[in-house]
């Protein structure tokens, strides 16, 4: 048998704790940063969220002509167009919104799309039309509305979950690492001018879903050491059991960053968006749980004398270690 | 943990033989699929329209307009009553939803009550009538709806739309399409295949109210110019070039509604295309009415309110069948005489929503999804190997059994696999594997601990057990959510990762315990392999 790869050292010491301050200083700036992008220079929003229509053509050989089919599709006065190009050199897409108070009824939303294409037809040749979105203003609002109730309900129901499960310090803990992933993510999306879209929000609910379970499994190593060394500062236990999980947090994360490589270098250029936040979101989440989480249980300081003083002699085991 | 009951063997088998046989249908090729017997499962994975490519429609019945409509009816209805009863009246007219009617005679009036209310309006399916007919002072009767009433009319509406759109569908010719209602007043209309998604939408959301009326010849220009219409005259925009718009009656001499046939043609002059049909025998009778009546005029054939044609009429058509002739091509000629066959909709439709995607696209996106699980499941496979060893081989057995399943339920349950639900899978068999590396870290601690191998093997599976279910309700429940916010393809990824957790946890605690149980068995190891 070959010597097994071993990323993490048997036994760690990194001083966890005493690095906190330096990661929250760092942490607090992302996530102002973030804020501040919010507002400008705000969210990319997808036509699933703001409505309007996307038309995505392939020229074959040639590498698509993008200045002769802004200036077609300008012509056609449809307001603010997007021409771009997506992915390789003969992949275009063609984006507008629905002008307000324009007539959505079947029939005439058909002869747009359909003036579009013709307009890119006759400047172009012949191209593929691989792709046509449009989404109407009530739909897209309404998908806003759900996304946003998705986010809220989820958080929500992690809150239940963690509140059931642990004590509120750690509750308190786990969700500002919750709010810390969701606003770094945003943070991303800002900094790579994503398109804010359904897929997106996808990836924000699995970040929330694996930064708590990243989270959920040092707590749960934290709270059994809490029962078995009764005496050592809450300062150490956390290093320590940081320091126990440590190889089982680094050998996930890569194994789900591995998972997910394939898919960011050739699931092609629609799921882009989402592998990227994905593998940002696994990062952040692993960073999270350990100097967010748990320094925020520190900050606040676990009620240790809650738990009666037992009398000193052997136990039974059941109640010096529960899983 | 590792005292290996008969039970756990037998489900690890069945699940194996499980996973095994409802992917099979998925790997075998067509031909080689027609022989296996009927008894073993044949469903396969249904993909998304955005791997197959194909159109996602979500139209909207214009319940406004509909509204509008039904009130105006409303309206001549209260007219129509009030005249054969010979009660005279003042003042009739919309006002907001209300439909109100002043009866200046105060001996009619209470008889104009009492006409109204029982002979005005319809019944509702939970009894009683759809309308309120209220006394107001000043001789005054407003008639209205009752709220119930105009759900009824929305959702009887989306009822009689699908059922057109479908007869429309498929005289189209689509393959397999599905069209279904959602909510109060939304259809969706998923049709997969390459299909022209804009001729689709333009025949599905065609109206198709087609009227015949009389065009007014005798405003002078003048009066148009200044707006004076007559209150009985309305314009109409045309498609003819010469003439952009006509005025006609608001009368409707016949209307589609009585059509038996429309069927497209040729002019056997000219070689134009154009439209013969036909009318039920009332229709043929008010046609032959209408047309001898007014010999020499012109009348405009209007289809949703846009004027297409506006011929002389030569002398009496009594046959009740006839000509349209219009600016059309082959395939406008077809369609409209489709959409006028299959019946008008009973309100005009809106796109709501609409994605179109390619079938090279969706061939294209399926070659990436293939390429990106292979590359990533045998990135996990050799890492977990390279990690664990002889332990990680377990995980890795573990994690194909867990592949098997996956595919499996999701044909069993008619699962559309689409490609954020490939980024899903892929998730999945990550979380599967985090199962697996915290029962051997586990060990390990345990190992290190001073426990015998075995001790260690059985006090990992079970002290990580609770961390496991800990970890994983968290992302069920994300996966959940997902699921109910769900349009289309953000589904497609919700499902695959709950079925995924679900099925990871079950494989990557059970199966691998198995495996190291019999390890044990066979090796009587004491050491374990991967500390």
């Amino acid at each position: 048998m070959w010597p097994l790869i071993k990323l993490i050292p048997t036994k760690t010491k990194v001083p966890f704790v005493s690095l906190s301050r330096l990661f929250a200083t760092l942490s607090i700036l992302a996530a102002i940063a973030t804020i501040g992008g919010v507002f400008y220079p705000g969210l990319n929003l997808g036509i699933d969220f703001k409505g309007g229509t996307v038309v995505e053509f392939n020229t074959g050989a040639k590498p698509a002509d993008l200045a002769r089919v802004r200036d077609v599709v300008n012509g056609l006065n449809l307001g603010d167009v997007q021409v771009q190009r997506f992915g390789a050199d003969n992949d275009a897409v063609v984006r507008f919104q629905t002008p307000k108070g324009a007539d959505t009824s079947a029939t005439a939303a058909s002869a747009t799309a359909n003036r579009v294409k013709a307009a890119i037809t006759g400047a172009l040749g012949q191209v593929t039309f691989s792709r046509t979105d449009v989404v109407g203003p009530e739909v897209s609002g309404e998908l806003m509305q759900k996304g946003i109730v998705a986010l809220l309900t989820s958080i929500g129901l992690m809150l239940i979950y963690i509140w059931f499960r642990f004590e509120l310090q750690f509750g308190l803990g786990a969700v500002v690492a919750l709010f810390h992933d969701l606003t770094l993510s945003f943070g991303l999306i800002l900094l790579l001018r994503l398109e804010f879209s359904l897929n997106l929000i996808a990836a924000l609910l699995t970040i929330i879903g694996y930064s708590m379970n990243d989270t959920v499994v040092v707590f749960d190593r934290l709270r059994e050491n809490r029962r078995k060394y009764k005496r050592m500062p809450l300062r150490d236990l956390i290093d320590l059991s940081v320091n126990e999980t440590l190889s089982r947090t680094v050998i996930t994360g890569l194994t789900a960053l591995l998972a997910l490589s394939g898919l960011a270098i050739f699931g092609g250029e629609s799921l882009r968006p989402l592998s990227i936040v994905l593998l940002f979101g696994i990062v952040i989440g692993t960073y999270s749980s350990i100097y967010v989480a748990s320094p925020i249980v520190l900050l606040w300081g676990v009620r240790r004398d809650d738990e009666p003083a037992r009398p000193i002699g052997p136990q039974p085991a059941n109640l010096v270690r529960r899983p | 943990m590792l005292a290996l009951s008969r039970w756990k063997i037998l489900l690890v088998l069945a699940s194996a033989l499980f996973g095994l046989i409802f992917t099979l249908p998925n790997l075998l090729p067509d031909n080689v699929l027609e022989t296996v017997p009927a008894w073993l499962p044949h469903d396969r994975l249904s993909l998304g329209l955005d791997l197959r490519g194909g159109s996602y429609l979500l139209m909207e019945v214009d319940t406004d307009a509909l509204n509008q409509e039904r009130l105006t009816n409303l309206t001549e209805d209260v007219r129509t009553k009030l005249r054969v009863a010979q009660i005279n009246f003042a003042n009739l007219g919309l006002q907001g939803e209300v439909v109100s009617v002043q009866v200046p005679d105060a001996g009619q009036f209470q008889q104009a009550v009492k006409l109204l209310s029982s002979q005005i309006g319809g019944q509702l399916t939970t009894g009683g009538r759809d309308v309120n007919v209220a006394q107001k002072p000043g001789q005054v009767i407003e008639i209205s709806y009752v709220p119930e009433a105009a759900r009824e009319a929305a959702k009887d509406a989306v009822a009689r739309s699908i059922e057109i759109i479908r007869r429309r569908i498929d005289a189209l010719g689509a393959t397999n399409p599905s069209i279904t209602g959602q909510g109060a007043s939304r259809i969706v209309i998923e049709a997969p295949g390459e299909s022209d998604p804009e001729r689709l939408k333009a025949v599905i959301g065609k109206t198709a109210k087609l009227t015949f009326q009389l065009v007014d010849t005798t405003l002078s220009p003048d009066d148009l110019k200044a707006g004076r219409i007559p209150p009985d005259d309305e314009v109409l925009p045309s498609d003819d070039q010469h003439q952009p718009y006509y005025v006609v009656k608001r009368r409707v001499m016949v209307d589609g509604g009585m059509l038996t046939e429309a069927s497209a043609g040729h002019d056997p002059e000219t070689g134009e295309p154009d439209i013969n049909f036909a009318f039920n025998g009332v229709g043929a009778q008010r046609f032959g009415e209408a047309t001898s009546e007014n010999v020499g005029k012109p009348f405009a054939i209007v289809i949703d309110r846009r004027v297409l044609s506006a011929p002389n009429i030569q002398g009496p058509i009594m046959g009740g069948s006839g000509l349209i002739h219009g600016s059309f091509t082959e395939e406008s000629a077809h369609d409209l005489a489709l959409v006028l066959k299959t019946g008008a909709l009973p309100a005009p439709l809106k796109v709501e929503e609409q994605h179109t995607v390619g079938a090279e696209l969706g061939a294209d996106a399926v070659k990436a999804g293939q390429i990106s699980i292979l590359i990533g499941a045998a990135l996990i496979l050799t890492f977990i190997v390279l990690s664990y060893g002889l332990f990680g081989g377990f995980a890795a057995v573990a994690l194909a059994v867990n592949g098997l399943m996956i595919v499996g339920f999701m044909s069993l349950f008619h699962a559309t696999l689409t490609l954020p639900g490939v980024a899903g899978l892929l998730l999945t068999l990550a979380v599967a594997v985090d199962a697996n590396v915290l029962i051997y870290e586990r060990m390990r601690d345990e190992a290190r601990a001073g426990r015998p191998a075995m001790a260690a093997a059985d006090a990992g599976f079970s002290r990580a057990l609770t961390t496991i279910i800990d970890a994983n309700v968290t992302t069920v429940v994300a996966a959940v959510i997902m699921f109910w916010l769900g349009a289309g393809p953000v589904r497609g990824f919700a499902l695959t990762l709950l079925i995924g957790v679900l099925s990871s946890v079950f494989t990557a605690v059970l199966i691998t315990q198995v495996l190291i149980g019999w390890w044990f068995r066979a090796t009587r190891a004491k050491k374990l392999p991967i500390v």
